[in-house]
């Protein structure tokens, strides 16, 4: 149940054995396991959290963002040729992404932005359901609960009331599943997110609030959002807050860990601030060459979060041929897939415009569709009818 | 039947839909202990709970995007705004996503999430507390909008409201809380008038009067005046919003020939303009004068010894009146 006795605790709520990121840390405090270098680095608190990772749950790892990685550059070729009307690219973010996703369970629920297509990969959406909205055949996707992710959304932060309400109804539901709100470091700057993280407190609701500070909100670099380190902000809500190597895929891992089991236990939200950048432009209709130096995306690529699992999986012999065989096969076979996919995509019928507004019936709206079924039927063929109303 | 009042007629309305499904949850800033400033949810807390009647922090769009999210979980939220003027922080969410996530997912998601808001003037408040924003809502697809008159309906309605699967914006007129009527509080739901249909509260044959929420008691009083200088109003109170009941709207057109339509909220873009332009292209050729606006101004909401001034009373009401009959009226003269 949440009520707002619940907060009565304070921070201090959080499950036994669990004290990571419960207090204020400062912003130099990069939690890091692999250095760019490819080098597994020790740290307390963290390695627990990810000594059940095995060689073979890394290779998987690997797989899993060199994957995303090809999915986001077959979209952003299918954007280029014509087959998709925009794409948000992820390039440089697939360790915040996959690190998270997998540490998560089936039952627990997410609320994505529109750039978290590897999230949403791992819990198992479709290639092709990812890229349908940015097709403009349909408004969302896919159907959030037959993957427990919710429809991306395109208002900045409004997302992380959703997860902090979703997280309340588990609470009174007696249930140990965990909402997980992603978001980047210009969403923090939002009313809903400072409410969010309100409510959350208050509550002490399980969500996770997993911001990626990629650097850049389009052109407006993170300076501009915040005057202190984003995870810092967090204790000011009583929220523990957590700062990672967003490019490191384990440290992501061990940080989402540890803030979903605080979450199941009772010790109430979290915040991650996951930090990476964003190598792509916003989307592809934006220009980054006109507010980014150069440089910056040079130094950024030295800490590019796949060499660096890649680094490690050889300095542990593990980099077989037969391993990059197998993930170079799935990389191929997931991209023909979306790309034939999103080709092959059935399109949507005139009258579908009118589908789904309410649930029951409402008569205004049926008068509309009914006079521009008649209107479409005057033309004879609809389909036809439909095509010249486009090219007008 | 009871006598009740109507905040008390809500009430007892909200206390049968927390007892009747466990997925009900009331939200909103003092609704709790203090049981609202208006005290229609006086007691709830103390029978059902602080976590199915929750005192929440004092943010609008927190309330509403949190309501989001417990709608996806399988709750059905009942927010409450504690004044008309306090609903705009809660308005990107309500338009963004309370009235598009059932579209945007294909029916998937669906999001019974009831917004009751106190509204409306007439009880000298200061300024954001007399506001009207329904147009706002009935503007946005994907929301359905009701006002209620009257204690029974009140009390009905909010529970169908809940019911409902999709969102419904509950407007409660303010200055007719301590009003009190008779209700029955056994009526079958679905045996009740259902909440997307007008009713003809005062039957008449000369000219259609339409009004709602606290106007309705206004328009009632006006016929009855009418009635002694032998002109015969028929009030309707349109009790849905969005959408409008057009059926009994029309069918009173074709009989009266006249229409004149009554609201607090401003003139232009507002409810009365949506319902003179349908109902002349629907019955054009049934009318015999045009359709008359008797509205709030097109003012920010004035200060309070003024809003008299602002509000349509009966004697503005039966000068529109005279308009759509065309018997002398304040305007005679200036119409071309």
């Amino acid at each position: 149940m949440f009520t707002d006795d619940a907060g009565k605790g304070g921070i201090s709520a959080g499950g036994p054995g669990n004290s990571a990121g419960s207090n204020r840390r400062s912003g130099g405090d990069l939690v890091q396991l692999i250095t760019p270098g490819g080098e597994r680095v020790s740290h307390p608190e963290f390695d627990p959290w990810v000594q059940d990772v095995s060689d073979e749950q890394l290779g998987a790892l690997y797989e899993d963002m060199v994957v995303i990685r090809r999915i986001d550059a077959e979209a952003t070729a299918l954007q280029r040729q014509g087959e998709l009307a925009l794409w948000p690219p992820l390039l440089g973010q697939e360790a915040s992404q996959i690190g998270s996703a997998r540490a998560l369970r089936d039952d627990d629920f997410v609320f994505p932005s529109y750039r978290d297509n590897g999230v949403a990969y791992c819990r198992g959406v479709n290639p092709e359901d990812i890229v349908k909205a940015w097709r403009g055949n349909a408004l969302a996707g896919w159907d959030p609960y037959t993957v427990n992710v919710a429809t991306q959304q395109i208002i900045i932060g409004a997302q992380t009331l959703h997860a902090t309400g979703y997280a309340m109804g588990i609470q009174n539901d007696g249930a140990d599943s965990v909402a997980v709100a992603y978001f980047g470091d210009g969403a923090t700057s939002e009313g809903d997110v400072n409410e969010a993280l309100v409510f959350a407190a208050s509550f002490q609701s399980p969500v996770v609030f997993f911001c990626q500070n990629n650097h850049w909100a389009i052109s407006e670099p993170v300076r501009l959002q915040s005057h202190i380190q984003i995870a810092d902000r967090a204790a000011g809500f009583g929220v523990p807050s957590m700062r990672v190597d967003g490019n490191d895929v384990l440290a992501v891992m061990a940080a989402t860990r540890i803030a979903t089991d605080r979450a199941r236990h009772g010790g109430g939200p979290t915040f991650i601030e996951a930090v990476t950048y964003r190598m792509g432009p916003h989307t592809t209709a934006d220009d980054p060459t006109r507010y980014r130096d150069a440089n910056e995306l040079e130094d950024w690529a030295a800490k590019d979060p796949i060499a660096r699992l890649k680094s490690l999986l050889e300095r542990k012999g593990l980099l077989t041929a037969q391993l990059e065989t197998a993930v170079a096969a799935k990389a191929d076979a997931v991209a023909k897939a979306l790309r034939s996919g999103t080709i092959n995509m059935p399109e949507p019928q005139p009258m579908d415009i009118f589908k789904h507004v309410y649930s029951t019936p409402h008569s205004p709206l049926e008068r509309q569709q009914d006079h521009y079924s008649r209107y479409l039927a005057s033309f004879g063929d609809p389909a036809e009818a439909a095509t010249e109303e486009g090219a007008r | 039947m009871t006598k009740m009042t109507f905040a008390r007629a809500i009430n007892s309305g909200l206390r049968k839909s927390l007892e009747n499904d466990p997925k009900v949850i009331l939200m909103g800033e003092d609704i709790g202990a203090l049981g609202g400033v208006f005290r229609v949810t006086d007691g709830l807390q103390k029978d059902f709970g602080k976590h199915r009647v929750v005192d929440t922090p004092l943010a609008e769009s927190g309330i509403m995007g949190t309501a989001v999210g417990l709608a996806y979980r399988g709750y059905r939220p009942v927010v409450e705004i504690q004044f008309d003027g306090f609903i705009y922080p809660a308005f990107d969410q309500i338009v963004s996503q309370v009235a598009k996530m059932h579209y945007r997912t294909q029916g998937a998601v669906k999001m019974p999430i009831t917004i009751r808001v106190p509204f409306g003037g007439g009880i000298g408040s200061p300024e954001h507390h007399s506001e009207s924003p329904e147009a706002y809502f009935t503007h946005t697809s994907g929301l359905r909008v009701i006002s209620v008159s009257n204690p029974q309906d009140a009390h009905t309605m909010i529970q169908q409201a809940i019911a409902s699967d999709d969102p419904v914006l509950y407007f409660e007129p303010k200055r007719r809380y301590h009003d009190k009527g008779e209700v029955d509080e056994s009526l079958d739901l679905s045996a009740a008038l259902s909440m997307e249909k007008a009713r003809v509260v005062t039957e008449g044959k000369d000219v259609t009067l339409l009004a709602y929420g606290p106007l309705v008691k206004t328009a009632k009083d006006a016929a009855l005046a009418a009635a002694d200088e032998g002109i015969s109003i028929e009030v309707i109170d349109l009790r849905s919003l969005a959408p409008l009941d057009f059926a009994t709207l029309e069918a009173s057109v074709r009989k009266t020939g006249r229409l004149v339509v009554t609201h607090e909220a401003s003139q232009t873009g507002g409810i009365g303009a949506e319902i003179a332009a349908s109902i002349t292209e629907r019955c054009f050729y049934h009318l015999e004068a045009a359709p008359v606006r008797v509205t709030g101004f097109d003012v920010p909401y004035p200060y309070s010894k003024l809003e008299m001034h602002h509000l349509p009373g009966l004697d503005r009401i039966l000068d529109g009146v005279d308009r759509a009959l065309g018997r002398p009226n304040s305007l005679s003269g200036l119409e071309g």
